[in-house]
């Protein structure tokens, strides 16, 4: 199942829909770095809200995108991670360090909004 | 040879077996032979001997129930009920009583336990109370069976084989069903306890203070971080101030599980103060290592909502200032 990544002004969207395969994470990840250059985006948001599951690996892409794409000139920002997955995820120890994270997509939108204000 | 050794050792319990069985028939023969008077027994079985027990224990209701009640207030039972009650619900556990030895239904009774642990418990009766009285009652009841067979040794002796089983099941079941009351009360009253002992509260638009007061077990813990992570959903909350000023010390794991909360709060998009750190805490969280870069902490809970009022962007001016 493919992620459908959405363009929203100078923010590329990108909602997970069910639970994804490595494959899948893959082809987001290659998706994503590409679409933000070719976009000329500012910004990333990955909503994760609807993945009650949340492995090391789905993880460790989550956070290769993130630092791929700030290597692209662009900001990216998790969104959505439900709580008990977020528990889940620190006591395995995969907590997304140096990647924004914010509560849902109004919460990451307002986050690289503020951020574009700053650097402008 | 193995073979016959085998051979050997099956037919040897082979033989085990027959003589246990025989010695059973035997014993089963002997039983019959010893007691010619058969025809008596079958004809006085014990449910018969039981509803006769009942006929003599309806019949003697007011005699029997006063004495029992006059042997709980001697042995200083349930002191915490008046006269009256005592004998209102001497009464009805009687009456009770005596129907499940007719009936042998025990649902009934078991259904009027809880019935009366729930009225009682509150009264602080205890649980030794409630099985000594069924105890009195019992032995009440027993020696006046002994009074009226006194004379037919055999007869009682096959009265009270019918009566004691009944009897001890009775106990049992009334006991029972006050331990399983009281303890449905306790486990509800801790459920209440722990629901108290969580709040999570909003002082500002999105933030979120979590005071924690007392010891911190690891149980607690996970509820705390269950109900902060949700609370973070629910109130969308940007900041969360852990004022942990009133627990005087925790163990490394529920050291570790704090840090762990913060971390997690992150991932939801909320940042993280934790206030009131003792001293002992502090040596904790140093001992076991923590990131000090994750942990943002602030003296007092004053001086941390002030940095969560900053954090969102909030800035208290007096009227004075502003005039």
């Amino acid at each position: 199942m493919e992620v459908p990544i959405l363009k929203q002004g100078e923010v590329l969207i990108a909602t997970f829909q069910a639970a994804l395969s490595d494959a899948d994470l893959e082809h987001l990840r290659r998706g994503l770095v590409q679409q933000v250059v070719k976009f000329r985006s500012r910004g990333v948001i990955v909503d994760v809200t609807a993945m009650d599951v949340m492995d090391s690996f789905a993880s460790r892409t989550l956070r290769e995108i993130a630092h791929m794409i700030r290597l692209r000139g662009a900001e990216t920002v998790i969104v959505g991670i439900q709580p008990e997955v977020a528990f889940a995820m620190v006591q395995l120890g995969l907590t997304l360090e140096d990647v924004a994270t914010a509560l849902d997509l109004e919460e990451g939108l307002a986050y690289l909004i503020e951020k574009f204000k700053n650097i402008d | 040879m193995v073979f016959v050794g085998n051979a050997r050792g099956t037919q040897a319990i082979c033989l085990v077996q027959l003589e246990a069985v025989q010695r059973k028939e035997n014993r089963f023969m002997s039983r019959q032979v010893s007691n010619p008077g058969g025809e008596l027994v079958r004809s006085e079985a014990p449910s018969e001997l039981l509803r006769e027990l009942v006929a003599h224990l309806r019949q003697n209701r007011t005699l029997l129930r006063e004495e029992w009640v006059v042997r709980i207030t001697e042995t200083r039972l349930l002191t915490a009920m008046t006269k009256e009650e005592i004998f209102a619900e001497a009464t009805s556990v009687y009456d009770s009583y005596v129907e499940a030895l007719e009936t042998e239904a025990f649902e009934a009774l078991q259904a009027y336990a809880r019935n009366l642990s729930e009225r009682i418990i509150p009264r602080g009766v205890e649980t030794h109370e409630v099985v000594g009285i069924v105890l009195l009652l019992r032995d009440v009841l027993a020696r006046s069976l002994f009074a009226k067979y006194q004379t037919d040794f055999k007869k009682l002796n096959r009265i009270l084989d019918a009566y004691e089983p009944a009897a001890n099941r009775i106990a049992n079941t009334v006991a029972v069903g006050f331990v399983q009351e009281r303890e449905r009360v306790i486990r509800q009253q801790q459920e209440a306890i722990r629901e108290l002992s969580t709040p999570v509260l909003q002082v500002r638009e999105r933030l979120l203070i979590l005071p924690i007061i007392g010891v911190i077990d690891p149980q607690r813990a996970r509820q705390l971080t269950e109900q902060l992570l949700r609370g973070i959903r629910t109130n969308r909350a940007k900041v969360v101030v852990i004022d942990i000023t009133g627990v005087a010390a925790m163990d490394v794991t529920v050291a570790n599980h704090l840090v762990q909360t913060v971390e997690a709060s992150r991932l939801l998009g909320a940042t993280v103060i934790v206030t009131g750190l003792s001293p002992e805490i502090a040596q904790t969280l140093v001992t076991i290592g923590v990131d000090l870069g994750k942990m943002n902490t602030v003296g007092d809970l004053q001086g941390g909502i002030e940095q969560a009022e900053r954090l969102l962007g909030y800035k208290v001016v007096t009227l004075a200032e502003t005039r």
